[in-house]
């Protein structure tokens, strides 16, 4: 017992977890129920956060009429239940909640992949400067969509802006493992200082958009630097789910090779891995999935930090589960933190990225902090 | 995977090593090495730091490019893709750092990482490669927490894991590649070491390591390479290699062999107690 890790001894004190297997070693039977839990708290913050504004409204009544509102073209509320209650439900909570679900499970998930990429628990799009490489794809487009990418923009609809945002992450993504990797090797350490730099770069690349920006893509631009799910719709859930969902059933496929990659790239190929080809497909995985959230939400920091890091305490680093669980808490913390964000200072809205950065920044420094004494970085 | 009749079992049994090179960039590192190793024996490297044997070691383990051939139960090595290759071979490396705290046993389960076979068969597999390099009990301990003779063991269990049967009934005989196995090993653990590697010869399958200590090279292999500046110095039978005459000329230093009525000899520097002089 004294072996576990206090939250595994929370968990382990419920019984049916599989006290005895967990002593042996075996923390499978603990990672499912811990994946059980979460689907369940995920529906249920999701039912909630639906129930949560300043206008009170019966979920419960209203959810079985929900299927028909999409496979149908279901005219006004339906029977037994106001207009006002079915457009607020419809057309603003539940994009938005769909949304944030799709947003923290692909921030969670493309930060446990790139953790296990480069082996180090403090690696995340948001940190080594993806997701602002990212954002600056997307500001082009937000700014100049209509001016000198006008063609594009008419060309990919919709997608033009995630697929924009997709391209920078997945460049800035590509100059960093080139800086970052010598001889096979990856330098976590020059990897942070060169994502610093690049951030910076494409960060004073997005200031200079701002001079020719008009009032609107001004308060686009500003809103988005602090991420923000404020504006969702079905517009844009349709333009980042594709992407998202290809990336959260992809992902599952590199879980056997990120498990042998704890070991090093040399040996993680002694056992039978295409080393090569697992970091192509994480790295595009990852590009696609920071680049659609950030396309919609803006920088929304440190949840690809925390919820990883989080699970590994509770059940161990096993890619198998960790990506599964990774997806669901990412997306019960991106609801809970977005319901905050639009109820706390109600009726105006706090961009959301503020209350991740609050919560998220201590969480990183402890991290930091704990493993100051064991390793160089 | 890999498909060979009855016939063609006789030639899969060897590892042939035909005037290989390695250069890092324009620099050799190995040149123009030669020697034949058969499955069922212990071939051990030895040489002073610096003289290729490591990397000689990754050329037959596929890890960098060589010129030459190193031919494998039959494959050319380069030819192989990782997951052929992985159930041809297990490879222990020198140390091993691991990014997140894996426990003993899930770190030992990453040798199964090609097993089809149920969770059942993956956990009496472990318990079982644990109890031969001594570690039963040590399941549910994080990796990090143990000390580094301990991580090597647990390593090697792992390695054991992915080549488990040294003679499959459906393939050639497997190998180990060993680069220096017990370095960081207490003399106990040392000598445990070399008799499981020493009993997956004797079983059938083909063991090579790259060896530091002299003594525990002439206790347990039956074959010697002795290298040079990236060259072939000496190969044969250890009776023939091991001589202090060898032995001084590969490490550029005096030794002698101490032979002991009834025990093994000893191999230690020349000249009695004291160090010797320039």
């Amino acid at each position: 017992m004294s072996d576990l890790t206090i939250p595994e001894r929370a968990f382990l004190s419920l019984k049916w977890l599989g006290l005895q297997e967990a002593r042996q070693g075996n923390r499978e039977p603990l990672a499912r129920a811990v994946i059980g839990v979460l689907v369940v708290a995920t529906l249920a913050i999701m039912l909630a956060s639906l129930a949560t504004g300043p206008i009170a409204v019966p979920v419960l009544e209203l959810l079985p009429h929900v299927p028909a509102y999409f496979l149908s073209a279901l005219e006004g509320a339906p029977e037994g239940v106001t207009l006002r209650d079915w457009i607020v439900v419809m057309e603003i909570r539940l994009p938005r909640v769909v949304l944030g679900a799709l947003v923290g499970a692909a921030l969670a998930v493309s930060g446990a992949v790139m953790q296990g990429l480069f082996r180090n628990p403090l690696a995340d799009p948001g940190i080594i400067g993806v997701s602002a490489g990212a954002g600056f794809g997307a500001a082009l487009f937000i700014v100049l969509g209509n001016a000198a990418l006008a063609p594009l923009m008419a060309l990919f609809g919709i997608y033009a802006v995630p697929l924009a945002a997709f391209a920078g992450g997945l460049i800035t993504t590509l100059l960093l493992y080139r800086i970052g990797t010598r001889s096979g090797i990856t330098s976590v350490a020059t990897l942070l200082l060169a994502g610093i730099a690049l951030g910076a770069l494409t960060g004073a690349m997005t200031g200079l958009l701002v001079y020719v920006a008009d009032d609107q893509q001004l308060r686009d631009l500003q809103f988005w630097g602090l991420g923000s799910l404020a504006g969702s719709n079905w517009d844009k859930v349709l333009s980042a789910a594709p992407i998202i969902l290809a990336m959260l059933l992809g992902v599952p496929f590199l879980s056997r090779g990120l498990n042998a990659l704890t070991l090093g790239e040399a040996a993680a190929a002694h056992v039978g891995i295409r080393v090569q080809r697992l970091k192509n497909i994480s790295i595009l995985l990852v590009a696609a999935a920071t680049g659609a959230s950030v396309a919609v939400s803006g920088g929304i920091g440190f949840v690809g930090i925390v919820v990883p890091h989080l699970l590994r305490l509770t059940m161990g680093p096993d890619h198998r589960y960790l990506l599964p669980a990774s997806a669901l808490l990412g997306a019960c913390l991106l609801i809970a933190a977005d319901t905050l964000a639009r109820t706390i200072v109600a009726p105006a809205e706090m961009p959301i990225g503020i209350i991740t950065a609050f919560a998220g920044a201590p969480f990183f420094l402890w991290i930091l902090l704990r493993r100051r004494g064991l390793t160089g970085l | 995977m890999l498909h060979q009749s009855i016939t063609a079992a006789v030639s899969t049994s060897a590892l042939v090593v035909d005037r290989v090179g390695v250069a890092a960039g324009k620099v050799p590192i190995v040149r123009d090495l030669s020697f034949r190793a058969e499955a069922g024996r212990m071939l051990a490297i030895i040489g002073p730091s610096g003289s290729g044997k490591t990397t000689l070691l990754r050329a037959m383990t596929g890890e960098v490019s060589y010129s030459g051939s190193v031919v494998l139960a039959g494959y050319e090595v380069r030819g192989l893709g990782p997951e052929a290759l992985a159930t041809l071979r297990g490879v222990l490396p020198q140390a091993s750092q691991i990014s997140f705290p894996l426990n003993v046993s899930e770190v030992v389960g990453l040798g199964l990482t090609g097993e089809r076979r149920g969770r059942r068969h993956r956990h009496l597999r472990i318990a079982e490669a644990l109890a031969r390099v001594g570690l039963t009990g040590f399941e549910s301990r994080v990796y990090q927490d143990l000390s580094g003779g301990e991580q090597q063991r647990v390593q090697l269990a792992r390695v054991l894991c992915q080549v488990w049967e040294p003679l499959p009934l459906d393939g050639p005989p497997r190998w180990l590649f060993l680069d220096e196995p017990v370095s960081s090993l207490d003399i106990r653990h040392q000598v445990q070491i070399m008799r499981l590697a020493q009993d997956y010869a004797r079983r059938g399958g083909g063991v090579i390591a790259v060896m530091h200590d002299l003594n525990l090279t002439a206790a347990f292999a039956d074959e010697v390479l002795v290298m040079r500046g990236g060259e072939r110095l000496a190969f044969g039978q250890r009776e023939e290699v091991i001589t202090a005459k060898l032995l001084s000329e590969a490490y550029d230093f005096p030794l002698e062999i101490l032979k002991r009525e009834g025990a093994r000899s000893v191999i230690v520097p020349a000249g009695g107690e004291e160090a010797p002089g320039p």
